[in-house]
């Protein structure tokens, strides 16, 4: 195991944070607008952000840096700024973190496929290979590669992430499929294990896509294919409309219910995707400290 | 009558040039475009639709298969017109206002396109206005939206609005999808079908066209 990883799980499991979207919505995101841009528009709101969860208990924090790549950054106009971007992004969160916790900075995939000749694999190994590079330069802990659902694009992302020499958390989104048990393109967590693990990933994990006992199989399954500690991130079940909002109807008690579940499926980092706010963070906190 | 098997075969395993091949060869044979259409392709991609449903294909299996379906309907499209085939319908598609990720609607657009719809795709950020210039200029018959934010889905029942206002809500069917859409979010605002899945959207257009048929 990488030796930082090491380290860092020595006292057993480590809460992660929650969303960051909806906590940037809740002080003024508007829709359609680009969240990471934020890093350089109104840098406190984001740190707020990143504070919040320090003040819940995460010991890792990630960074508003989830669609800093790119191809999506010249979808509005900020190609020229992805080095800018992601280094503040690092810093802010690095100011909020203090010494109370780790900065695992967050790449995301960059919406295009590679299967439909949207993109290629060079266009992705390029875009990647400068935002990790951006992300150690702000001085990140980790880079976290999140929300995958083509494996390729994942392992695209894994070789930029070691050639920075960071640790490198690889996460795949598990949605499709009757049981909702498997990535967009088909694969099984034992498969996206596998193929992470081989692809030189410190961690491997599942996030976002459905709620939190969903997950509690695909955390077994993961851990059955891969000796890489698992990181889970589930989201506070599916959104629903209530009066025109969108609304997450699990609770942080009833998230934090399946605590022990996860855990005995072999859980390692434990933290929450959309609509998981710092209320979520503090309710697994309060039991991961009960149990120890 | 010959074998439609092998055409069959080649949409079900996305293998675009065997389909196109097979197309070619039986049309300079003189094979009549329609049942190639409707004995081979149509049931192929039915079959896809249903494997997916079983978990057998996923995104990547729809994807070639659509392909291989475009590459044959190529061929066969002026011919069809030229006979007065009609297109399945006319889809005018496109992901809302303020929402920039299309690979859900890239793959619903290509599944359409497979099950003999015209598709307009009007690409990622549709204002409603675009939708409704859109439907009007190209005489559309399916409107299908598609969000993947929770912050854009509003928008879907802005374009449902704006396509009353303009006097066009009745000539279309309105399909919404996205990983945040729900059966219960699409009848909130009025949309008139919902597809978790891509192959689920034909099926859906198909039906609704019927039923207003």
């Amino acid at each position: 195991m990488n030796d930082f990883i090491q380290q860092l799980l020595a006292d057993g499991p480590v809460v992660t944070d929650g969303a960051w979207g909806t906590e940037l919505q809740a002080r003024g995101l508007q829709s359609g607008e680009l969240p990471d841009a934020w890093n350089l528009e109104h840098p406190e709101r984001v740190v707020s952000v990143a504070r919040a969860y320090v003040e819940a208990g995460s010991r890792v924090i990630l960074t508003n840096t989830f669609g800093a790549n790119r191809l999506r950054l010249g979808g509005h106009a900020l190609a020229n700024r992805v080095s800018e971007i992601n280094r503040a992004g690092v810093q802010l969160s690095r100011q909020a973190a203090a010494s109370a916790a780790h900065v695992f900075a967050s790449i995301g995939p960059t919406g295009k496929m590679l299967l439909s000749g949207e993109t290629t694999i060079e266009e992705l190994r390029a875009a990647f290979a400068e935002q990790a590079q951006a992300l150690a330069e702000g001085g990140a802990d980790a880079i976290v590669i999140e929300t995958m659902s083509d494996l390729d694009e994942a392992k695209a992302a894994i070789a930029a992430v070691k050639a920075t020499g960071l640790p490198v958390v690889a996460c795949a989104v598990f949605d499709a499929g009757k049981d909702k048990d498997r990535t967009m393109m088909g694969a099984t967590p034992e498969q996206v294990a596998r193929e992470l693990t081989e692809a030189g990933a410190d961690v491997v994990g599942a996030n976002c896509g459905v709620g939190i006992e969903r997950y509690v199989p695909v955390c077994q399954r993961l851990k059955t294919a891969t000796d890489r500690p698992i990181w889970i991130k589930a989201n506070a079940g599916l959104p629903v409309m209530v009066d025109g909002r969108v609304t997450y109807r699990t609770t942080p008690e009833e998230f934090a219910g399946h605590m022990p579940a996860l855990l005995a499926a072999g859980a390692s980092f434990i933290g929450g995707c959309c609509g998981a706010n710092p209320e979520f963070i503090r309710a697994v906190k309060t039991h991961l400290t009960a149990r120890s | 009558m010959q074998d439609l098997k092998p055409l069959r075969e080649a949409i079900l395993n996305g293998d675009a040039k065997a389909a196109h091949d097979f197309v070619e060869k039986a049309l300079a044979a003189g094979a009549e475009p329609l049942p190639l259409v409707h004995d081979a392709m149509v049931p192929a991609m039915d079959e896809v639709g249903r494997r997916f449903e079983c978990n057998e294909y996923f995104v990547p299996e729809l994807l070639i298969s659509a392909r291989a379906m475009k590459s044959a309907l190529e061929l066969l499209r002026p011919l069809l017109i030229a006979r007065g085939a009609q297109p399945a319908g006319r889809v005018v598609i496109g992901t809302v206002k303020g929402d920039l990720h299309d690979i859900g609607k890239n793959l619903v657009a290509a599944m359409l396109e497979g099950g003999g719809f015209d598709v307009v795709d009007l690409g990622v950020n549709v204002s409603p206005d675009q939708f409704v210039k859109a439907v009007k200029e190209k005489g559309a018959n399916i409107v299908a939206m598609s969000a993947l934010l929770t912050t854009t889905m509003p928008s879907m029942k802005g374009t449902i609005e704006a396509l009353k206002q303009a006097g066009v809500r009745e000539q279309v069917k309105v399909l919404v999808g996205g990983a945040p859409i729900t059966q219960k979010y699409a009848d909130e605002i009025g949309a008139d079908g919902y597809s978790d899945n891509a192959p689920g959207a034909v099926s859906l257009a198909k039906k609704q066209l019927a039923a207003k048929a």
